[in-house]
């Protein structure tokens, strides 16, 4: 077996160990971000307007600075600065977390502003509180409206976690860089994260159409308009 | 059919959007079991009239009182409380369009009225029979007429047992083969004694159904009276001429 391929079956397992700690950050961020992303949007649309600034703010602060530069703010800056603990893992889950609320958040504002007005109207008209519109009936069916923007958020996420190697966080990317300093099978071992990084992509956005379809209002086509 | 104390009393009711006056104080005695139709042309206030009865949109100045009591503008309940017992019927219907058409009648029992799923869905199947749709409830919005969806949205309001039920221009929407079923729907609940304040450019429904005549322009009204004081032959006013207008264009279509 040539040196080339028997470093990546050797360092199989531990790559792999790297791509599950890869997909738990990601998933823990997105999941974090739709938490963000649906409150802050909820916020900035319907909140009172200091609320709105705030929230304003918050989006504007994580969409004009780079990850890595929060990275370093984070991990370096404040957490060390304020002596808490936290792991590489968790520093890069939480930057990503906000980071990608910001944007989750821009993309369900969009789809609340996209979505006919008397959706809100009719539900207030029933006698509906704003709580129960917005959770009854505007977020049932912006989420739907998102998933595909979503998905496309999940993939810049996923390979903006490869930053995560900076701080040392045992992903994809730091263990790769690991293996091949030591053996300098460079060429294979980062054409083997590549493939790693495509195939979470791919897993992820094929789980998402077929979320998609699960949920498609019968009537409608993916894209939203009316068959 | 109608009782001495009014049901509903707006009062000076003061709306602008941007600088625009669009209600310049305009007054509405509602009694039960009275319809009162608004016309008049476009822009004339009639659908903010409306919504600022059910305070879907708060209006600037003015009162609005159901059953003697007045709605305070600023408590959150007070509004909630008045819009469950006002129901509401929009032009473009506004069904929720991720729910099937009995969803749309349940989710507000459910939510608003705190019924458990079982009551609430025989009672929106009930309502949906009442409009003639028992068979539909399943369907989404996306795959009815629009009559259909305008029957579903009666059936919704209705089943949340209003107190008076405003109608926007419900058949203004839809095509001239699908009004019928929505006007034979709304000459029932006429029929059943239904409170109700119409905004329409329907004659049928005009002529057949209004114990009172509003005529609004300008954000101001400007006739008032039963269909036989302004309807009759040979009176010279706005609301005769906009009605004949209307005959013309319903006759010129046939």
């Amino acid at each position: 077996m040539p040196a080339s391929l028997s470093v990546i079956v050797d360092s199989f397992p531990y790559l792999l160990q790297g791509t599950l700690n890869t997909a738990g950050i990601v998933f823990a961020a997105m999941f974090l971000g739709l938490l963000i992303g649906i409150a802050v949007a909820v916020g900035i649309v319907y909140g009172k307007r200091p609320i709105q600034l705030l929230l304003s703010t918050y989006v504007w602060f994580f969409r004009g600075v780079p990850v890595l530069v929060l990275l370093f703010l984070f991990y370096f800056g404040l957490f060390s600065y304020f002596d808490i603990g936290f792991s590489a893992f968790t520093s890069v889950t939480i930057v990503l977390g906000l980071t990608t609320g910001a944007y989750q958040a821009n993309i369900f504002r969009g789809a609340i502003l996209a979505l006919p007005k008397g959706q809100f109207r009719a539900a207030s008209a029933l006698g509906m509180s704003n709580s129960q519109a917005v959770r009854s009936i505007i977020l049932p069916q912006i989420l739907r409206m998102s998933i595909p923007a979503w998905s496309n958020e999940y993939s810049i996420i996923l390979k903006d976690s490869a930053l995560a190697f900076v701080i040392g966080a045992p992903e994809i990317m730091a263990r790769t860089q690991f293996v091949a300093s030591r053996t300098y099978q460079h060429l294979p071992l980062y054409i083997a994260a590549g493939i790693l990084y495509f195939f979470l992509t791919w897993a992820g956005v094929y789980a998402l159409n077929k979320l998609s379809d699960a949920v498609r209002i019968p009537g409608y086509s993916h894209n939203g308009i009316q068959e | 059919m109608t009782s001495n104390t009014p049901i509903l009393k707006a009062q000076a009711i003061q709306k602008s959007f941007d600088g625009n006056t669009i209600l310049n104080g305009v007054d509405v005695v509602l009694e039960k079991g009275e319809i009162i139709v608004l016309i008049g042309p476009s822009g004339g206030g009639k659908s903010t009239l409306l919504q600022c009865i059910n305070c879907l949109v708060i209006p600037d100045d003015g009162q609005i009182e159901l059953e003697q009591q007045p709605i305070d503008f600023s408590n959150k309940q007070d509004l909630y409380r008045l819009r469950q017992q006002v129901g509401m019927i929009f032009q473009e219907f506004n069904l929720f369009d991720h729910l099937t058409a009995l969803d749309n009648i349940t989710i507000a029992l459910r939510k608003v009225k705190k019924l458990d799923r079982n009551t609430a869905e025989k009672r929106a199947r009930l309502e949906l029979e009442q409009v003639g749709l028992g068979e539909k409830g399943d369907l989404y919005p996306a795959q009815l007429s629009g009559g259909q969806k305008q029957r579903v949205a009666i059936a919704r309001a209705l089943a949340m047992d209003p107190k008076i039920l405003l109608l926007d221009e419900p058949t203004s929407a839809l095509d001239p083969d699908l009004i019928g079923e929505v006007i034979s729907v709304i000459k029932n609940l006429a029929a059943k004694g239904m409170t109700m304040i119409m905004a329409t450019h329907q004659i049928s429904l005009i002529s057949t159904l209004a114990d009172h005549i509003l005529f609004m322009e300008n954000g101001q009204i400007v006739e008032s009276g039963t269909p036989k004081e302004l309807l009759a032959k040979g009176n010279v006013n706005k609301t005769q001429g906009f009605c004949d207008r209307l005959n013309e264009l319903a006759t010129g279509e046939q």
